[in-house]
């Protein structure tokens, strides 16, 4: 499983870079996203890879913490991902802005050859 | 002995949090109303920002360096969240507010009428900002970086414009990719150490497995890629000047603290985690902040001289100022001594308070000249209101002689920046480079090179902003000068008379600069205070028994 994830998480910050240094903005958004993904696919596997281990303790009684997965990871990505979320719809808003404003979608806000 | 916690120690995140959330009630027209909220927060935030300055100077058991602590939701540490306010922390605090206030009252004389929601956004910035230098978290300082950025993003693109779109889109997608490396670094350390309390972090650092501290060292190597791309440090502070050249006025102002948050945490992790004291990780990356803080000087410096518009002067002044305090502070991690980091928190303070100051006065300077006169025109056409704009000019009162009073300002700008005399920037130079001679760092390469730019850098922007000063001030006189209205100047005048002060009192400051800089050197005060701290509920048990 340590494979496919690595794998997954690889592929998608290398769309992610290669995308992000395109010169469309379109390209770029879809480049930031893939990243945020690769980026929270990488945080969630710091709290180590465990199957059916539930992160949430019952309470009041006793347990063994090696039957649970840890919880702060996953915390960690639900806060990143609504950040991500939340950035990344404003910056599509700039973006659709920018195309008012020069009439193209280079980052530049002109042609290269312009 | 009992002690109720210091509940003030929240205060500078809850003020702009509340004032923020408050100000969305009321409509955007109503911006008299908005002003006053805002003033309010902002003079309440300066006044908590000096008080706990002061606590944080009380005398304590050890040496006057106790550390205040407030524990979120009373969890222990190191698993709850906490606020640590110490001498450094106080003294960002006090740095921000001091900024915040003139470029609020500034704003009032016409920006906050040329967008949306000024004010609200304003207040999130700040409350970002005073919760960076609080946490003693770093998934904390994560989201209050993000408030900030996300603040800041808003600030940037008020007034619109093509230019400002640009740029504004820039700095954004810059941000946003550099926001994920932090992720990347901050989950990295808390898979190896699994803490995320940055008190915690440096008192494993010393024991720390012989496999584990290259994955650590990678994690903070990437972290540090993050503050420095804030604190624009070459190369990665190419979108900078861009980006602050098109900001408006008070949004330029408030931005010249942001490098210095990047700086302020450089300043914490780096002292926390690789501090000169020991451990194997003593010193970690302090070559890299010397190479870039040298590279960051010299780019600066071109970029001034190069620059034809002073806008764009004053931001690579930003990138000279954040790299002499980088470099200082590499130096100092690689055992410069507490005199030299105390002159480079003393430079810090004193520049970042001019820089705010030449933001203002860049946008009056270039009223006179028509360009901005455009863009302004553009922005007002953009939210329907040019029958606002001759009304709003009216108000106040212009001010006599304006190009004389705004020669003055900007003359004394230049000597402070260029750090010559009398002025807080050639004190705080002089202490750097005397604490260099006489501490530990003094007599190697790296140092003489550091000082020989140091010292040309502040040749080139003297240079540069003279001969610009030249052209504005000095041209021949048919014309009768921008107007400018009294309470445009006034925070320029303040921030300068804050300056002045700073030189004048320089004897108390560099005593407080000296105590922050050798409590930094001491981070076990840090660590202590934060591990050991007490629930408040275990006190009240205690009293109770």
């Amino acid at each position: 499983m340590e494979i496919v994830l690595a794998l997954a998480i690889g592929t998608l910050v290398a769309s992610g870079v290669w995308l992000v240094l395109r010169p469309r903005t379109f390209q770029v958004i879809v480049g930031l996203c893939l990243l945020s993904y690769g980026v929270n696919l990488f945080i969630f596997s710091m709290g180590r890879l465990r199957v059916a281990a539930p992160p949430i303790l019952p309470k009041g009684e006793t347990i063994d913490p090696s039957l649970y997965t840890d919880p702060i990871p996953q915390a960690l990505v639900l806060t990143a991902i609504v950040i991500s979320f939340a950035t990344t719809a404003l910056f599509l808003v700039v973006l659709l802005a920018a195309q008012g404003f020069t009439g193209t979608d280079h980052i530049d806000g002109k042609e290269r050859d312009q | 002995m009992t002690e109720t916690p210091q509940h003030l120690i929240i205060a500078p995140i809850l003020i702009p949090l509340l004032a923020g959330a408050l100000m969305l009630f009321y409509e955007d027209r109503d911006r008299q109303t908005k002003f006053i909220i805002s003033l309010g927060a902002c003079a309440a935030m300066l006044v908590v920002a000096i008080e706990l300055l002061l606590r944080s100077k009380g005398e304590g058991p050890s040496g006057g360096n106790q550390i205040g602590l407030y524990l979120l939701g009373d969890w222990p540490t190191p698993f709850g969240i906490n606020l640590v306010l110490d001498r450094l922390a106080a003294l960002m605090l006090v740095i921000a507010s001091m900024l915040s206030l003139p470029a609020l009252v500034y704003a009032y004389a016409g920006w906050q009428a040329r967008g949306q929601h000024f004010h609200s956004l304003f207040m999130f910035q700040m409350m970002g900002v005073n919760g960076a230098f609080l946490t003693g978290d770093l998934f904390n300082l994560f989201v209050f970086f993000e408030i900030m950025l996300a603040a800041s993003y808003g600030l940037l693109l008020h007034g619109s414009g093509p230019d400002r779109v640009r740029s504004g889109m820039h700095y954004i997608v810059i941000n946003l990719v550099a926001s994920l490396f932090f992720l990347i670094g901050v989950s990295l350390i808390y898979g190896i150490t699994g803490t995320l309390n940055m008190a915690e972090l440096a008192r494993q650092m010393p024991y720390m497995e012989a496999e584990d501290r290259p994955l650590v060292h990678a994690a903070m190597a990437i972290l540090g890629l993050v503050f420095l791309v804030k604190a624009g440090i070459w190369p990665l502070g190419m979108w900078l000047p861009a980006a602050y050249q098109s900001a408006s006025a008070p949004a330029a102002a408030i931005f010249a603290i942001l490098t210095k948050v990047g700086v302020y945490v450089i300043l914490r992790l780096g002292f926390l985690a690789a501090g000169p004291a020991g451990g194997p990780s003593s010193g970690f990356g302090a070559e890299v902040l010397v190479a870039g803080g040298i590279a960051t000087m010299i780019y600066g410096s071109f970029g001034i001289l190069g620059s034809p518009a002073i806008g764009r002067m004053a931001g690579y002044a930003v990138l000279v100022s954040s790299g002499s305090v980088l470099g200082a502070v590499g130096l100092v991690l690689q055992g410069g001594g507490v005199t030299m980091l105390s002159g480079a928190l003393y430079y810090m303070t004193a520049s970042t308070l001019g820089l705010s100051a030449l933001f203002l006065l860049v946008e009056l300077v270039n009223r006179g000249q028509g360009s901005a006169a455009a863009m302004l025109a553009l922005s007002a056409d953009l939210y329907g209101a040019p029958e606002d704009a001759p009304e709003e000019e009216q108000k106040g009162i212009a001010v006599p002689a304006t190009m004389t009073v705004l020669g003055l300002c900007f003359a004394a700008l230049a000597v402070l920046l260029a750090g010559l005399p009398p002025f807080a920037g050639f004190l705080g130079k002089v202490i750097i480079l005397s604490g260099l001679l006489q501490g530990g760092q003094g007599g190697t390469t790296a140092s003489w090179i550091f000082m020989a730019i140091l010292i040309v850098s502040g040749l080139a922007t003297l240079i540069a902003l003279m001969r610009l000063g030249v052209q504005t001030f000095w041209s021949s006189g048919e014309e009768e000068g921008p107007k400018v209205l009294a309470i445009e100047l006034a925070p320029i005048v303040a921030l300068l008379l804050a300056v002045v002060v700073l030189t004048w009192q320089a004897r108390p400051v560099m005593r407080y600069m000296e105590a922050t800089a050798s409590a930094l050197h001491r981070p076990d005060v840090y660590i202590n205070g934060v591990i050991s701290a007490e629930r408040t509920s275990d006190r009240e048990q205690e009293a109770a028994e």
